[in-house]
């Protein structure tokens, strides 16, 4: 038990545990030392001297060492002269703040009147307006009328991009320096800084491109005045017109907590549209951030021009529009017909919901369940997992996390920072790659090897792993195939499965899954193809949703020609369901309710946050229209009785409803509630943390790697995974296109000189003898020489370690 | 003349050169030091001789060095040769002309608090100084008084300069700190102090030129011999600044609580031109003025004799005002100091020090009513007591005293009504 | 190796050689001082480059470029006089030196020569408040006292830089 110190604030008593500072203590009994720099996830630093209190100490007896006592036999307290900033005291035992006092509301008023001496006061363009901690302390303790004269006020640049993503308006900023050092502190990545000094300080960048950071927007909900905006958001709306709608981020398994701000426009025919995604707290997932990819491709997909919005169906080899009942007879029957041989491909953003329906169908019609991913090994984490309680915060001295074939911040930011936080409070951090990734700044210890090597590289496992108390590993597919991660995560389970304290919160295997309901498809029944190519070949009828495998490589033109019927559910016209029979639209998950199982087994509800485009069914609607017209019976409706019906069928999820997926409970730090000047604009948590399933005994349905040779002679190209990468998504953002990675090769220097190629030219990289595809050379010295590192979702469809050629490409070489 | 005891290059021709401060004792403290005591006992010898900081703040320097946190290594030493204060050029010459004497106090320090590297961090206009300087520790290391193993014991140190680039607030020790680790010159919070938290987050002392230079005397002569000099509370000898408006200005090095007179006139010559002295600025631009009347003038230096006539001695860099000075203009120089100064990083220190130069600027070209000098004091007031570090606080003393203790420099016209 | 580096390579190690292996920040801004010697101010290339050497971003190089007043981002003059024009000084008569000398030069205080060669500018207080007027020259090859001055020999010292000498 940590020790607890007792004191006093504003005459209320308080127990907090040591180490408190006095603006948190008093946080948690509700009452507001207003603070501009201080935020509660990072040091104090004391600079903008708002949070001044008066701050008594008991006075203690030299002799004795004992408090004095009055004539009343309370200790004498005695007070400093000078007010003290409640953000950087620490709380002692017999402490009395005050913070009312005439001295302390003169001394905050002051400070305030020092800071709007250089603010612009441009409160009503300013986006922040509404939900700005400096207008709303101003209303609190503001001074009436302004001693500063307006000419003396220096004029600054009030549109300047930090890069793409994020504005800066160098008037509105009061150096509070809570971006600086939240890019610096928490993230690790110091690109904004500040230049100059005194009242001419400015926040700048200089990194290329500008703000070079996958953690940009949150600076902007901390930001204690307007200075910083998305290029998503600024202009968009006023804060006080938004609603709210609770989601969680479709981007990586780790399943962050969003909220949709929404309002009617003129521009959508009065109908809502979603004017930004914020993060929503939750201090077992993303506490109160959320990366780039997530606030900026979150939800702009489900805007984009060419969603489907009508039914197709094939007539005289032409996909031409259908009514829905139509459509549905149709697929029902041909998916009917094809019973016993029918090919249920399922992808990893469909929701628990979605994904029940669609196996109770295929189970329906003893068809195979599929799943599209690169990641094996989620039944081993359904009975290897991280039980109820884990939370990666709870981390610390003594626990272990190791991290293979993954680059952890670039495929589930969250968890990178996460595991970066748990190693600085103390915990070891191992990451086994063969190439050095940004938690390798964190980590005690790298395990290096060469691809195809990872099983070999658990015997390296430090001490320091093999003998710690709680122990995280999480794994993804950096380099390998199914096959080969597949083996990985067995030969992870084995290892697991040792640990003394196996079963336990914090102890287990997390798969870095590429989507977000990937670990729930595992623990509703879906599994991998071991040759979806065959699979496509040898099934009568497939019936596709969320998942384009055609488009993503995964399968050829031929593969699909032996099917008597192609049923495709999407929300584009993607290039399989160009090839389908019958193509469904379905809605996206930001237009409805569902749940998603995140790489933590944490069920967690989104809700509808906008009207769904007429025509379009959710997914397990569609599925279950499908059904009935096969005589079986699945719900079409309700998302929440769906629910029910799948905690009913699924132990996992066996007692599981809607409403304990809602509950909250108190969170600290406090944020939102109105006085954003605390946590920031973050959104508080009130629809639900969501629940952590239980540990199945045992492995279900355990999924066999193919024996499939993942070895190469030669150069081999291999697949690695990237945050920006050009997925069907990430492409659609408007506001993060400018940032998409471009196309890239990577490799060892030594390679590329051999090859005549440098960084920035452009190549053509050949595939298994193939024909050409365009690709830019990135080079880094870290990797294993005779590996070209190709990224998925990028156009170039590698997805287990194939043989490559490469050349350069005539006079293309990069500024 | 007495004999110096810090500017003894004024007596010694060439005590700059190794062999000469040598010959002339150089190194004897150090060795005693080194092989007859104990780190404890340096500690202790420099606490009982109530040496105390001569960077400004006046701090007991023993006692700051029994505040070492012994259970954290490495442990540095980190001498300030930031120099920055309008009015102080003292450090300068010590390190000019007696560098040897500083280096030796470095390494006493170094080997009392059990550090094996110090860093001599000294203000970017000393460029051509520290170059020399890093001749002066080349010829150290040659002649093993720096390096492994010294005179056999196992002791170990080496010294480098590192040179700032241009911020008075670097002169600030944990601004100072902050430069040296390669960040912006900001102050940290504190506690925690250096000797527990100081250099890259280890236990460091950090010390004035002139306190390290104190420090082999004390060694050598013993802490009763070193009492023996000064007052009571202040003890030892002081180099004084002397600048302004006077006739002789430059160094003096005499015992602390010598009076301002003897200093100004005796010393210094008195004050040119026939005018008259007005106000005394004790400790440079970062003083309350005293109005120089005879009592003031008869006002021993030391800390608390300069502290009971309304100012600080702080790094005792005394600027003479002559009456011909208004203290309008005098305020305007030293706000657009701190000003220019001010790091930033607190409210009060980096909009005041700017609000304040805009209100001293038109009360100096009188433009400004009587009501903007009220309002100039009371955005003094309101900095009072509210900054993260001394820089502010400094800011303001000439402002409140400058209005307070000299209202006939402040008479404003009334203002033109424009049209 | 960057350019830096090729130019420089030894005084670089000799300079990181000075801090803890695991603190080489500290070597920031001595290196700065060595990337700004021959055009007498740093470029973005130039943080690059140090930011490469020291594994830091090219954002915290430039903090330290922008905090420090020695440091310059722009082309000036290749000698700057700094004139000492705080309160010590100017009591002594260094406003009135910075204006004589100004005027004939025909620049305004924190102005350049027509020719590009020599920048004027007020500073604040160099520790040389006995030998007022007083300025330090900062070029490329460092930074050199001149006290006790005169108007005339200040101009004499401005000649010699414009002839290049
Ligand atoms: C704004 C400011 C500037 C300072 N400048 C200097 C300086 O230039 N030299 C110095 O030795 N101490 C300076 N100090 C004092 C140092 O913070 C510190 O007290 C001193 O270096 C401690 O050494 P000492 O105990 O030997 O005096 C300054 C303090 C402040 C607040
Ligand atoms: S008082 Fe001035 S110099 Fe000191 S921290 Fe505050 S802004 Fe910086
Ligand atoms: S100083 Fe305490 S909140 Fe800024």
């Amino acid at each position: 038990m940590t020790n607890t110190v007792t004191l006093t604030i504003d005459d209320l008593q308080v127990t907090v545990p040591a180490g408190t500072l006095v603006v948190d203590a008093a946080k948690r009994i509700g009452i507001d030392i207003p603070v501009f720099c201080y935020h509660p996830k990072m040091e104090p630093v004391g600079m903008c001297r708002m949070c001044l209190v008066e701050v008594g100490r008991p006075q203690i007896d030299r002799e004795t060492r004992q408090p004095v006592l009055d004539e009343h036999g309370s200790p004498v307290v005695q007070f400093g002269g000078k007010l003290e900033t409640g953000c950087t005291v620490q709380v002692s035992e017999g402490m009395v703040v005050r913070g009312v006092t005439e001295k302390v509301q003169a001394g905050r008023n002051e400070i305030l009147e020092f800071i709007l001496t250089s603010h612009p006061l441009d409160c009503p363009i300013c986006d922040k307006g509404g939900e700005c901690p400096l207008q709303n302390l101003t209303m609190a303790h503001g001074p009436g009328t302004s001693r500063f004269l307006y000419d003396d006020k220096i004029q600054l640049a009030k549109h300047v991009p930090l890069g793409e993503l994020i504005y800066l308006d160098r008037e509105r900023c009061i150096q509070c320096a809570r971006c600086t050092r939240f890019q610096d502190e928490v993230v690790g990545d110091p690109v904004i800084g500040f230049f100059n000094r005194g009242r001419s300080l400015e926040i700048v960048t200089f990194s290329d491109p500008g703000f070079d950071s996958i953690w940009s927007g949150n600076t902007t909900d901390i930001c204690t005045v307007g200075a910083l905006t998305t290029a998503d958001f600024r202009f968009g709306a006023r804060p006080w017109e938004l609603n709210a709608a609770a989601s969680i981020c479709n981007q990586c398994p780790v399943g962050c907590n969003l909220t949709f701000n929404t309002r009617r426009e003129a521009v959508s025919g009065g109908n809502f549209v979603i004017k930004r995604a914020m993060p929503r707290q939750n201090e077992a997932v993303n506490e109160i951030w959320i990366c780039d990819k997530g606030r900026f491709t979150s939800y702009h997909f489900s805007e984009s021009e060419d969603r489907l919005t009508q039914p197709l169906v094939r007539v005289n080899g032409e996909l031409v529009p259908a009514e829905w009942g139509e459509a549905l007879d149709i697929a029902a029957e041909k998916l009917g017909a094809a019973r016993g041989s029918l090919l249920a491909l399922a992808g990893g953003r469909l929701s628990n919901e979605d994904l029940f329906n669609m196996k109770s169908l295929s189970d329906h019609l003893d068809g195979q369940a599929v799943l599209d991913t690169h990641v094996a090994g989620g039944e081993l984490v359904a009975a290897y997992g991280l039980a109820p309680g884990s939370n990666l915060g709870d981390l610390g001295p003594g626990d272990a996390v190791l991290v293979i074939a993954c680059d952890l911040e670039q495929e589930a930011p969250l968890w990178w920072l996460r595991v970066k936080q748990a190693a600085e409070r103390g915990a070891t951090v191992v990451v086994a790659n063969p190439r050095l990734t940004k938690l390798d700044r964190s980590a005690s210890h790298h395990i290096s090897y060469t691809y195809g090597q990872e099983i070999s590289a658990l015997e390296r496992l430090p001490e320091a792993f093999t003998k710690a108390r709680d122990r995280v590993v999480f794994f993804g597919a950096e380099g390998l195939g199914l096959a080969g991660s597949a083996r990985l995560a067995k030969a992870l389970a084995e290892l697991v499965s040792g640990f003394e304290r196996t079963g336990m919160p914090n102890n287990g295997l997390v798969a870095v899954h590429p989507h977000p309901n990937d670990q729930g498809a595992w623990e509703l029944g879906f599994r991998p193809a071991a040759d979806l190519a065959a699979a496509f070949s040898a099934a009568g009828a497939a019936y596709l949703a969320g998942s384009d495998p055609l488009g993503d490589g995964l399968v050829s033109e031929a593969d699909l020609d032996g099917l008597d019927c192609l049923v495709v559910q999407d929300l584009f016209l993607t290039e399989t369901a160009a090839r389908a029979d019958v193509v469904l639209p379905a809605q996206a998950y930001v237009e409805r309710d569902g749940s998603y199982t995140s790489g933590e087994r944490r069920v967690q509800r989104f809700f509808s946050a906008v009207p769904e485009p007429a025509g379009t069914r959710p997914d397990f609607t569609i599925t279950a229209q499908i059904a009935m017209r096969l005589d079986l019976e699945l719900e079409s409706r309700i998302a929440p009785r769906a629910f029910a019906n799948l905690a009913a069928a699924c132990p996992p999820y066996q007692g599981l409803t809607y409403v304990k997926l809602a509950r909250v409970e108190e969170q600290f730090p406090i944020v939102g509630r109105g006085d954003m000047y605390y946590g920031g604009t973050t959104y508080e948590n009130s629809q639900g943390l969501g629940v952590q399933l239980p540990l199945q005994e045992g492995v279900v349905n355990a999924w066999d790697a193919p024996a499939v040779q993942e070895t190469v002679a030669g150069l081999s190209a291999v697949p690695i995974t990237r945050l920006y990468d050009r997925g069907a998504l990430a492409s659609r953002s408007r506001t993060l296109a400018p940032r998409l990675d471009e196309v890239q090769v990577v490799l060892h220097p030594k390679d590329a000189a051999a090859l005549d190629l440098s960084s920035g030219r452009k190549a053509a990289i050949h595939l298994n003898g193939g024909s050409g595809m365009e690709v830019e050379v990135a080079l880094d010295p870290g990797i294993p020489q005779g590996y070209a590192l190709v990224p998925r979702s990028m156009g170039v469809p590698v997805h287990r370690p194939v043989g490559a050629s490469l050349r350069a490409l005539e006079g293309e070489l990069a500024a | 003349m007495p004999d110096y005891i810090l500017l003894r290059h004024r007596q010694i021709p060439d005590l700059d050169r190794l062999e000469v401060y040598m010959q002339h004792g150089g190194f004897e403290a150090f060795k005693k030091a080194v092989t007859t005591m104990k780190p404890e006992e340096v500690v202790e010898e420099v606490f009982q001789s109530g040496l105390r900081g001569r960077g400004g703040a006046g701090f007991p320097t023993g006692l700051k060095w029994r505040f070492i946190d012994k259970n954290n290594t490495p442990r540095y030493v980190v001498a300030n040769a930031d120099e920055s204060e309008p009015g102080t050029f003292k450090d300068r010459e010590i390190m000019e002309g007696n560098p040897y004497q500083f280096f030796e106090g470095v390494m006493i320090c170094a080997y009392a608090v059990g550090a094996d590297t110090a860093y001599n961090y000294m203000r970017g206009e000393f460029w051509e100084l520290a170059h020399v300087l890093d001749d002066k520790l080349a010829a150290l290391e040659e002649a093993g008084l720096l390096g492994d193993d010294l005179f056999g014991t196992g002791f170990s140190l080496r010294i480098h300069n590192h040179l700032g680039a241009g911020a008075y607030i670097c002169g600030e020790e944990t601004a100072l700190l902050e430069s040296l680790e390669g960040k912006l010159g900001q102050p940290r919070l504190r506690p925690p102090f250096p000797p527990s938290f100081g250099l890259y987050g280890k236990p460091t002392i950090v010390n004035n030129v002139e306190t390290l230079a104190n420090v082999p005397p004390i060694i050598e002569k013993g802490w009763q011999w070193y009492k023996s000099i000064g007052t009571d509370r202040s003890p030892g000898p002081k180099v004084f600044s002397l600048s302004g408006n006077v006739e002789k200005p430059g160094n003096y090095e005499l015992p602390l609580g010598s009076t301002f007179r003897e200093l100004i006139f005796e010393h210094g010559g008195g004050i040119p031109g026939g005018k008259n002295i007005k106000g005394i600025m004790p400790a440079g631009a970062s003083s309350a003025i005293i109005v120089a009347d005879e009592e003031a003038l008869d006002t021993p230096m030391d800390y608390e004799s300069v502290q009971n006539v309304g100012s600080l001695l702080g790094s005792a860099s005394i600027i003479v005002i002559d009456d011909s000075v208004s203290m309008d203009w005098l305020v305007k120089k030293t706000l657009h100091f701190f000003k220019h100064e001010s790091c930033g990083k607190c409210t009060p220190c980096r909009e005041g020090t700017y609000w304040m130069t805009h209100l001293i600027d038109r009360i100096e070209a009188g433009m400004a009513g009587p009501d903007q000098v009220d309002l100039l004091n009371t955005v003094a007031q309101n900095i009072e007591g509210k900054c993260l570090c001394a820089l502010g606080e400094f800011a303001i003393q000439a402002v409140m005293t400058g209005i307070q203790r000299f209202p006939e420099d402040w008479a404003q016209p009334e203002p033109v009504a424009a049209d | 190796m960057n350019q830096l580096q090729q130019k420089y390579g030894p005084e670089i190690k000799k300079i990181l050689a000075k801090y803890p292996a695991d603190q080489k920040r500290s070597a920031v801004m001595p290196l700065l001082y060595v990337a700004q010697r021959e055009k007498m101010f740093i470029s973005k290339q130039d943080m690059d480059e140090i930011a490469q050497v020291l594994d830091l971003k090219a954002t915290e190089v430039a903090s330290i470029v922008g905090f420090y007043t020695l440091y310059h981002d722009q082309k000036e003059g290749s000698s700057r006089i700094q004139i000492c024009t705080d309160l010590p000084c100017a009591l002594r008569g260094a406003d009135l030196f910075a204006e004589e000398l100004c005027e004939q030069l025909g620049i305004r205080l924190g102005g350049t020569t027509a020719d590009g060669k020599v920048t004027v500018e007020g500073v604040m207080c160099l520790a040389a408040c006995d030998k007022a007027p007083m300025f330090q020259l900062q070029n490329g090859s460092g930074i050199y006292y001149h006290e006790n001055q005169t108007v005339d020999q200040a101009l004499e010292l401005v000649d010699s830089l414009r002839n290049g000498s």
